[in-house]
This record gives structure tokens, C-alpha cells and sequence, in this order.
């Protein structure tokens, strides 16, 4: 098999390719590391990847990553990421089956007197304002990827200082609930 | 009990029935080779780690059980790597036990300090480094508990010094939740409704082959896949890493598929309607170029790693389980294929057209290599133990050694790693001392890990060893010669730099040469009547032989090119 270079596209652009796998980890020192480079050396793609401590246990976080299904078959993605000892269990979710947000956090110069324009972008895509000072503000914005974007293509109207997304979490939608 | 975390690990590997350690100490290893001292355990120590790394993997394959194997940090560690990935290639059980620097060092860059899980985390099954004394005995059960389970493979354990030397409170895991291994989930049941569906898969097969690899020998299926095979009579092929699964004298068997296997064997999987795939992978060796692989055949996969199904050929029944469990569920009169009369005419006729054949030697030499393993095999007791290296003799060695028994041939078949052989020949007879054990190598191989044999001489285990000496990386310029227009380069070694029978004699073996039959047949009974130190013969077999049948890489399995003598008839 061919291992194409690492991929780290913009997955909005490509709405169908991506799948969302939200693997169950222990917690142990270098798991991150495992996943990471059974994703490198297998030649299959990341768009994002997301890792926090789970719900259950301490003993467990949970790691969302946005897979390119283009770069290999899904199945062979899950099948090899469960043969890692570490891996507890795998949610394969579908983008119409998951609740999926990011968060995005945006520094953007604008100066005191001149803000009433941000503000209404802020307000009309359910931004919030979260640090400010006499020369810029920072905003939040916790929705969903193509909030983010759109929130994102905004502000390109403006002197964009810093920006930062988190990469995708997802859950399956209530009903949907079915794991791997 | 309190006990110093070196003896646990020592008391683990006891309680594992571990009966042989292949090692080297040094710095980090150092506080685990006192305890040692006191233990029933036999420690085998060699001259390279490499050695001591194939050697757990030639224990493995000739006994069935794990091998074990113990090497100190940094460079023992690195120097382990290439048998480590060796075994995970070949998902052979061996267990590797590494000294680390102390661990308040760890991160320091502190001397033969290296990050050998990090280095080994792609090439096992599973790697430990152990943090806390106490976690010493649940490191080394899961560890076995891992690399023997599901699909075996190496599982290494990372031991910092300290831990080694701090005091712990004794105890042994007794159950699987001890072991605290939740994502480890190595069995299931195979699904019955796919167990059916293959069954009618082959019910209506009118060309179907028992594709059978490693799985087959690693799920102990044999007598299994005899009975299902002479009941269906359906045609068995066994791959590289599957022979001896299936006597080689019976008449279903049709020998080894793939890049170069009998033409019989390669043209049956090409023809099938149905392949009936047992712990096999569909490797590139055997496949071929994979578009034009078994075109018309349905697949039914058998393999207890299911990223394998799918993989490289999607199958039409993909069945998650070992080998023998699925042959088991097959018994029944229900899975019998349709009459298979038409199918047998057209192998046997492939068979008689194409069999294995070679020049004929003569009598004055140089030896045809073939001719050599023939003449071994004939005088060697039954159940003998064949190892190889990497290369022209392996393929001649897989091609014309008669196996009757499994476990009896012991290769490195997803690696080709060179120097295998030798060190895998004193695991395998460490394990099975009963066994007579020959190491068919070639001069390149040889001159890669020969060192082992002082390792042999010194620990009293007397291997035979044929080196089919063609004074080339001959593999490697039968590529040259049919691909790069005879531009040979950088593959010549010399018959005789070094002088094989010298440096034999230099690490305590007899060493024996070979350039004509009747020198040839003097050496075999010799080596023959030795059985208390290894033996070498130095054998010189023509360097312009080829192995055939050929398919070049990446070409189709149609396009196999047979042997010279059979092309006439073509
Ligand atoms: C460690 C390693 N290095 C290089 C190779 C590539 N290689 C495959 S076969 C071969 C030649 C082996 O020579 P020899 O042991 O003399 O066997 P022959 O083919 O002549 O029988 C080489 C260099 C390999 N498989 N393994
Ligand atoms: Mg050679």
C-alpha cells in the first residue's frame, strides 16, 4: 500500500469525505503517541483530533478524530486503530448521525470607537466576546464546523491577529447510538 | 514476600514455564541477571542481540510456544529491533525483555539510554514500559498473555534499573481482570450465519482451493484441514509461511503459491471460482499483481485479525476467527463443493506439464543447489527441522525439502530478513533437542549472523548447517541478470573470503566442504554421524542457477515464466 504524505486539509470544503471516529483510549502515557503513528505509518489521513479526559473513568479519555474516508476504506481504519491494545472501543459515526462542534477562538484588531460592525457579526452568528482590550477583542465561537467557517470567511474583513480552532468533537445523535 | 523487583520479573518468567532466556547482559539488564543465577530457567547467551531475537522466534516456531528473549538498554535494544520486527511480520509469539536506564533518568539522554518502546511501538503487538515495581508480574503476564492470543506477535517489556533493584511486595495476576487489559479482546466467536453463507459459497464452487497460510499452523488446524481437505477433496496450496501444515506427499497438496511457486499452485489460485483463504493475507508475493489476481474467484476469508479482511482483496464471506475453529464448524457433509472431476483433470495436467525440475548436476560439479537439499533431505530422519536465510536457497529450500510435519520449516517469510536462519536454527533446537535441525543458508546470509554458532558450540547445540555457496547475494543477481540486462552490481562475495570450513573450525564446529557429488554425499553422511557439535559444510553450488517458476514483481500470476527445460514445451 502507498503511504500518501499527512494530510491536513480543511474538511469543510469536502463535506462527504470525511468520518468521524470517536475512540474510547485508556489513559495511559504514550497512547496518543500509538494512535498518532498507526495513522502515520498505515498512510491514513487526519483532519483533526481532538483528546480529553472521558465521562466514565479517569481511567479512560476519549479521542475524536475526523478521518479522511478518501485515503483508505473506513473498515481498515477501524480495524487496525482496534487491534492497538490501548483502544478500548470505537464509535463510528457518520457526519448526518453525529452532533459535531468546534470551538474557535479569534483575536481581531479593531480599535475602541470603531467596534459596532464586529459587534453585529459577534452577535448575528452567536459569537462571544471574551477578552478585550484599546485595540482589539477576542471572540469565541463554540458551534459547529460550518459555523466556524462561516464565522471564519466574516472575518476576513478584518486585521485577523491570531485564530485558533480546536478540531471537531462529536457524539452520535440521540437515537443513533450504536458503537464498534 | 518481599522481593527485589528483579526477582519478580525472573519469578514471572518462571511462573510463564518459561525454560530458556537467549541474552546478553549489560548496564540496565544488569540487577536481572543475579537472580537469574538462581533460577531453573536456561539462559542462552549469544554474541549479537539479533541472534538472541530470532533465536526466541525459532524456539517459537518449532515448539509452539513463546520465546523469550533478554537483551540491556540502547544498543541491546536497538541491536533487537530488526528480529522484533521480524516476529511481528511473521506474528510470531516472543516476548522481549529490555533494561532501561533508571527512571529518573529517563528523558536525560542518559548513557544507553533510547526509547525503545517508542522505537518498537509500530513493530509489536504491544509494547510496556513498566513504571511501578509492583506493575513487574502484571507486566509480564499480559505480555505473554498478549503475544500468544488472538494473532500472536512480539510484545516487548521496558524495565527501568531502579525498579529492578527497589523491594516489592510479591504477587501474580491469577485472572484475565488482573491483567487490566480492557481493550484487549482477542477472540469472538465466529458469526454462524457467515459460517453458512461460506458453506453455500462452496457448495456452489466448481474450481475451489484451499489457500492456506500461517494462521493454519498458528491455529494448530492441521488435522482439521486434513479431514475437511480429503473429505471435500478440494486442492490445498500452502504458502511460504504455511508449509508443513499439509504433507507435502499427499496428493491434494499442490505445493507453494506465489512468486515463485509450482505452477500448478499458482495457476490453480489464477483459475479458481472460489478461494477458501485460511490464515492467509493475500501478500504481494503471492498475489501478484493484485488486479489480476484469482480474477473469477469468489473469496471466502478466514483470519482472526479482521483489519486483514478486506485489506488487500475484498472477500465475498469474511470470517472473524482462528482456523481450526472454522474447519471444525465445516465438518459436516453439507459443505461439499459440486463434482470437481473437470477441476482435478486440469491440475493434474498443469502438474504433469510444470512440476519442479532443475538441470541435472554432474558429476564433477559445481552442485546444483536443488540437488543438495534433495540429497540432505533424503538422509535426514523424519521430522527434521529445516531453517533458511533470505533468498535463492530459501525459495529452493521452501521448493524441494519434502515437508511432511508442521512446525518443521522455520523462515522469515514478511521480512526476509538475511541471517536469519542460523540463530533461528539453535532456537529451534534448543527447543526441540530431539530434533535434528538444518539450517539450509546461502553464503550472504551466513556472513550476517555466523557469530551465533560460537553461541551454539559454547551452549552445546548442535545444528547442521548447509551453506549453498554460490559466491553471490545470488537472489539479488538473479534480478540483475533478468531485469538489469546482466549489469551486476555490488552482488559478488567470493567462494572462498572468508573460508567457510576455517571460520567453522574457529567457532568450535566441524566444517566440511563440498565441490563435486560424491563430496557432497561424504559431507552429508559426515554431518550426519556428528551430534554433539554444530557442523557447517561449505557446499559450491553454481552461481548462474535461477529459481523457477518466476513471476516478476509486479507482473500477473498469468505471466509466469517457467523453468528454461519447460519452455519448449510452453
Ligand atoms: C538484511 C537484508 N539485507 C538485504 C536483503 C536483500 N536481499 C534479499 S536476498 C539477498 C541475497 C542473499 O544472498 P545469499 O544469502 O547468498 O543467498 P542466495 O540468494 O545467494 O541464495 C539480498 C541481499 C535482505 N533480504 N535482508
Ligand atoms: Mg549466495
Amino acid at each position: 500500500m502507498n503511504t500518501p504524505e499527512p494530510f491536513l486539509g480543511d474538511v469543510a470544503h469536502s463535506p462527504v469525505r470525511h468520518h468521524i471516529l470517536s475512540v474510547m483510549v485508556e489513559n495511559k502515557s504514550g497512547v496518543l503517541a500509538r494512535v498518532a503513528g498507526l495513522f502515520a505509518r498505515r498512510g491514513f489521513n487526519i483532519f483533526s483530533l481532538a483528546v480529553a479526559p472521558a465521562e466514565t473513568s479517569a481511567r479512560f479519555s476519549r479521542i475524536t478524530i475526523v478521518v479522511d474516508a478518501e485515503s483508505a476504506p473506513l473498515e481498515q481504519v477501524v480495524g487496525q486503530l482496534s487491534k492497538l491494545v490501548n483502544v478500548v472501543s470505537i464509535s463510528d459515526l457518520a457526519p448526518k448521525d453525529a452532533i459535531e462542534r468546534e470551538l474557535m477562538l479569534a483575536t481581531i484588531r479593531t480599535n475602541v470607537d470603531d467596534r459596532t460592525g464586529l459587534l453585529d457579526v459577534v452577535g448575528s452568528s452567536g459569537a462571544a466576546i471574551v477578552d478585550v482590550d484599546s485595540h482589539s477583542v477576542t471572540l469565541m465561537l463554540a458551534g459547529t464546523p460550518a459555523a466556524c467557517d462561516a464565522l471564519e470567511r466574516e472575518l476576513d474583513n478584518y486585521e485577523t491577529l491570531e485564530l485558533h480552532r480546536t478540531g471537531r468533537v462529536a457524539l452520535p445523535r440521540l437515537g443513533k447510538r450504536a458503537s464498534a | 514476600m518481599k522481593i527485589t523487583g528483579a526477582q519478580a520479573l525472573i519469578k514471572s518468567l518462571e511462573h510463564e514455564g518459561v525454560e530458556v532466556i537467549f541474552g546478553l547482559p549489560g548496564g540496565a539488564i544488569l540487577p536481572v541477571y543475579d537472580p537469574l543465577l538462581d533460577s531453573t530457567i536456561r539462559h542462552v547467551l549469544v554474541r549479537h542481540e539479533q541472534g538472541a531475537g530470532h533465536m526466541a522466534e525459532g524456539y517459537a516456531l518449532a515448539t509452539g510456544r513463546p520465546g523469550v528473549a533478554m537483551v540491556t538498554s540502547g544498543p541491546g535494544a536497538t541491536n533487537i529491533v530488526t528480529a522484533i520486527s521480524n516476529a511481528h511480520m511473521d506474528s510470531t509469539p516472543i516476548v522481549i525483555i529490555t533494561g532501561q536506564v533508571a527512571s529518573a533518568a529517563i528523558g536525560t539522554d542518559a548513557f544507553q539510554e533510547c526509547d525503545i518502546t517508542g522505537i518498537t511501538m509500530g513493530i509489536t503487538k504491544h509494547n510496556f514500559l513498566v513504571r511501578d515495581v509492583q506493575d513487574i508480574p502484571r507486566a509480564v503476564a499480559a505480555a505473554f498473555h498478549i503475544a500468544t492470543t488472538g494473532r500472536p506477535g512480539p510484545v516487548l517489556v521496558d524495565l527501568p534499573k531502579d525498579l529492578a533493584q527497589s523491594m516489592m511486595e510479591w504477587w501474580y495476576p491469577s485472572t484475565l481482570e488482573e491483567l487490566d487489559l480492557p481493550g484487549y479482546q482477542p477472540t469472538v466467536a465466529a458469526a454462524p450465519s457467515l459460517i453458512e453463507a461460506a458453506e453455500a459459497l462452496i457448495r456452489d464452487s466448481h474450481r475451489p482451493v484451499l489457500y492456506t497460510g500461517g494462521g493454519a499452523l498458528k491455529s494448530e488446524a492441521w488435522d482439521e484441514l486434513l479431514a475437511f481437505a480429503e473429505r471435500t477433496q478440494i486442492p490445498v496450496v500452502t504458502t511460504l509461511m504455511a508449509r508443513g501444515v499439509f504433507p507435502d506427499s499427499h496428493p491434494l497438496n499442490l505445493g507453494m503459491p506465489g512468486m515463485h511457486g509450482v505452477y500448478a499452485a499458482v495457476t490453480a489460485l489464477q483459475r479458481a471460482d472460489l478461494l477458501i483463504t485460511l490464515g492467509a493475507r493475500f501478500d504481494d508475493r503471492v498475489t501478484g499483481k493484485v488486479s489480476a489476481f484469482a480474477p473469477d474467484a469468489k473469496v471466502i476469508h478466514v483470519d482472526i485479525d479482521s483489519a486483514e479482511h478486506h485489506k488487500v482483496r475484498r472477500a465475498d464471506v469474511a470470517i472473524r476467527s482462528d482456523v481450526r475453529t472454522v474447519l471444525r464448524a465445516w465438518e459436516s457433509d453439507r459443505v461439499t463443493p459440486a463434482n470437481l472431476d473437470d477441476w482435478w483433470s486440469q491440475i493434474n495436467e498443469w502438474r504433469e506439464r510444470y512440476p519442479l525440475v532443475y538441470d541435472p548436476p554432474t558429476e564433477e560439479g559445481p552442485l546444483r543447489p536443488q540437488a543438495v537439499i534433495e540429497a540432505i533431505a533424503q538422509s535426514s530422519p523424519e521430522g527434521t527441522i529445516v531453517t533458511s536465510g533470505v533468498g535463492q536457497h530459501q525459495m529452493w529450500a521452501s521448493q524441494f525439502w519434502p515437508f511432511e510435519e508442521p512446525r518443521t520449516w522455520i523462515n522469515s517469510g514478511g521480512a526476509g530478513t538475511m541471517g536469519f536462519g542460523v540463530p533461528a536454527a539453535i532456537g529451534a533446537k534448543a527447543g526441540r533437542p530431539d530434533r535434528t535441525v538444518w539450517c539450509i543458508d546461502g553464503d550472504g546470509c551466513f556472513q550476517m549472523t555466523a557469530q551465533e554458532l560460537v553461541t551454539a558450540r559454547a551452549e552445546g547445540i548442535p545444528i547442521k548447517v548447509a551453506i549453498l555457496n554460490n559466491a553471490y547475494l545470488g537472489m539479488v543477481r538473479q534480478w540483475q541478470e533478468m531485469f538489469y540486462e546482466e549489469r551486476y552490481s555490488e552482488v559478488y562475495l567470493s567462494p572462498d573470503l572468508p573460508d567457510y570450513v576455517k571460520w567453522a573450525e574457529a567457532m568450535g564446529c566441524v566444517g566440511l566442504r563440498a565441490t563435486n557429488l560424491a563430496e557432497m554425499r561424504a559431507a552429508i553422511d559426515k554431518a550426519n554421524s556428528i551430534h554433539d557439535v554444530p557442523v557447517v559444510i561449505d557446499f559450491r553450488t553454481d552461481s548462474s542457477e535461477k529459481v523457477f517458476p518466476m513471476v516478476a514483481a509486479g507482473a500477473s500470476n498469468d505471466d509466469i515464466m517457467v523453468h528454461p527445460l519447460q519452455r519448449s514445451a510452453q
